[in-house]
């Protein structure tokens, strides 16, 4: 039984890689909305910035932007703690894809209830806020979902830029013991753990979110 | 130095020109690693979606949970997995191989699920009509659903194969020598990583541009018969 002495180790990373996957969600959806907003609703110059945003960070790689935030960065006099590093890099990586989900979602509420929202005298902002967005938030939840399993998928890799979360622990102890198969097993396990527990909470928020809709549409969209 | 090649670090341009032969080769290594995987994925992916819809329930759970299980959790913990695993069993593969099959593993999964929306869009009477031609199984799918399907799930499969591409340089952790692991021995020899690493971005920006306009026009040739797209 002697994997069980690697529990205590483990769980610490887990409590990292959670920490960072929870703070790369949040900030990532912050951007996606501001991204994909953007995209919709800004004028030629705003969109344009967005989209050069969300293509730059969906076309590479998450480790290069990762190596260059944490190598490069410094080298021409920016560098932050790793940890920061790590959220920083993985939301704008996250955001890029959140933004896709935001900009689809808000395409598809039919244009009719922009028609009505416009005829009702309603301001850009007010019709965003009041009307596009609501509907479309329903329609972008079973995405975000997926997007922040990725996120915790993703955040493995920050473990080569120093941070010791679960798969830097997994690493360690495994120099250590060479038992690699109890060792990777164990770190495999608890990533799928968290990644059920992410997904419920996801159904969860899906549940709430619809309940509340006026015209709730199709359960699976 | 490196492999024979020498390299003019006086302006980042220099340096950049002087270079890029090597990161070339890393290249053609990722390109290389991004088909072996994805000729996996596409196989397994397959199996898995077959399997999961046997007719014995003690089969397609079993394909459902190891398929759910691959997709939830990381490629680099999978990939460790399997680079130390593996030997400890016997099987002692060439890194490159493991990474291949780590990043076909994991994207068999996305493939099965992919496989198999397209396998339940066939109708349930072309099914009912091959069972009543006294088709075998291994027939109806060959001759019926495959043919069917194709140009259904190739966008999405397209899509797959550009997201693997950006996530082979995770292959260099396992001493792979892809882009990424050599712009790293480059930076590491010179203390310079902006420019290397900058040029292995470059070079995946314009790989997935050129790969998403290549899928784009994919998706206008394709032909609209049979099942029709969503």
């Amino acid at each position: 039984m002697q994997w069980v002495s690697y529990l205590p180790s483990l769980a610490q990373g887990a409590l990292v890689t959670a920490w960072i996957t929870l703070a790369a969600i949040a900030i990532g959806a912050l951007l996606a909305f501001v991204a994909g907003i953007a995209r919709v609703e800004g004028g030629r110059i705003v969109s344009t910035l967005a989209l050069c945003y969300t293509e730059l960070f969906r076309g590479t790689s998450l480790l290069v932007q990762l190596f260059w935030f944490y190598y490069a960065l410094p080298l021409i006099g920016i560098s932050f703690e790793p940890v920061a590093t790590g959220i920083l890099v993985l939301a704008l990586h996250v955001g890029a894809y959140g933004s896709e989900i935001v900009r689809g979602a808000l395409a598809s509420v039919s244009v009719q209830q922009v028609e009505a929202a416009r005829a009702l005298n309603f301001g850009r902002w007010h019709t965003l806020v009041h009307v596009t967005l609501p509907q479309a938030l329903i329609e972008m939840l079973p995405a975000f979902g997926n997007l922040a399993i990725e996120t915790l998928k993703l955040s493995s890799l920050v473990s080569l830029i120093s941070i010791a979360d679960l798969t830097f622990r997994a690493q360690s102890i495994r120099n250590l013991t060479l038992d690699s198969a109890g060792v990777y097993t164990l770190t495999l396990v608890g990533y799928f753990a968290m990644s059920l527990v992410l997904m419920m909470v996801m159904r969860l928020i899906e549940r709430l979110a619809r309940r509340g809709a006026a015209f709730p549409r199709a359960a699976h969209s | 130095m490196m492999y024979g090649f020498t390299w003019d670090t006086a302006t980042p341009l220099t340096y950049a020109w002087s270079i890029l032969p090597i990161i070339l080769i890393g290249l053609t290594v990722t390109l290389k690693a991004a088909a072996a995987g994805f000729a996996i994925a596409l196989v397994l992916g397959l199996v898995f979606a077959m399997l999961r819809r046997s007719r014995f329930r003690s089969v397609s759970w079993t394909t459902a949970c190891v398929v759910e299980f691959l997709r939830d959790t990381p490629l680099l913990v999978q990939l460790f997995f399997l680079y130390y695993v593996l030997p400890e069993y016997g099987v002692t593969l060439p890194a490159f191989l493991t990474g291949a099959l780590a990043l076909g593993l994991q994207y068999s999964a996305y493939t099965s699920e992919v496989y198999r929306g397209g396998i339940e869009a066939v109708p349930r009477g072309q099914w009912e009509a091959a069972t009543a031609l006294n088709l075998t199984r291994m027939q109806t799918y060959r001759d019926i659903v495959v043919p069917q399907i194709v140009p259904r799930i190739l966008p999405a499969m397209g899509n797959y194969m550009v997201a693997m591409i950006k996530e082979t340089p995770v292959l260099s952790v396992i001493t792979v020598l892809d882009m990424m692991a050599l712009a790293n021995m480059i930076g590491e020899r010179t203390f310079e990583y902006l420019v290397p690493l900058t040029m292995v971005g470059l070079i995946f920006l314009i790989l997935t541009l050129i790969c998403s306009a290549g899928l784009h026009r994919l998706q206008k040739v394709l032909p609209k018969a049979g099942i029709p797209l969503r």
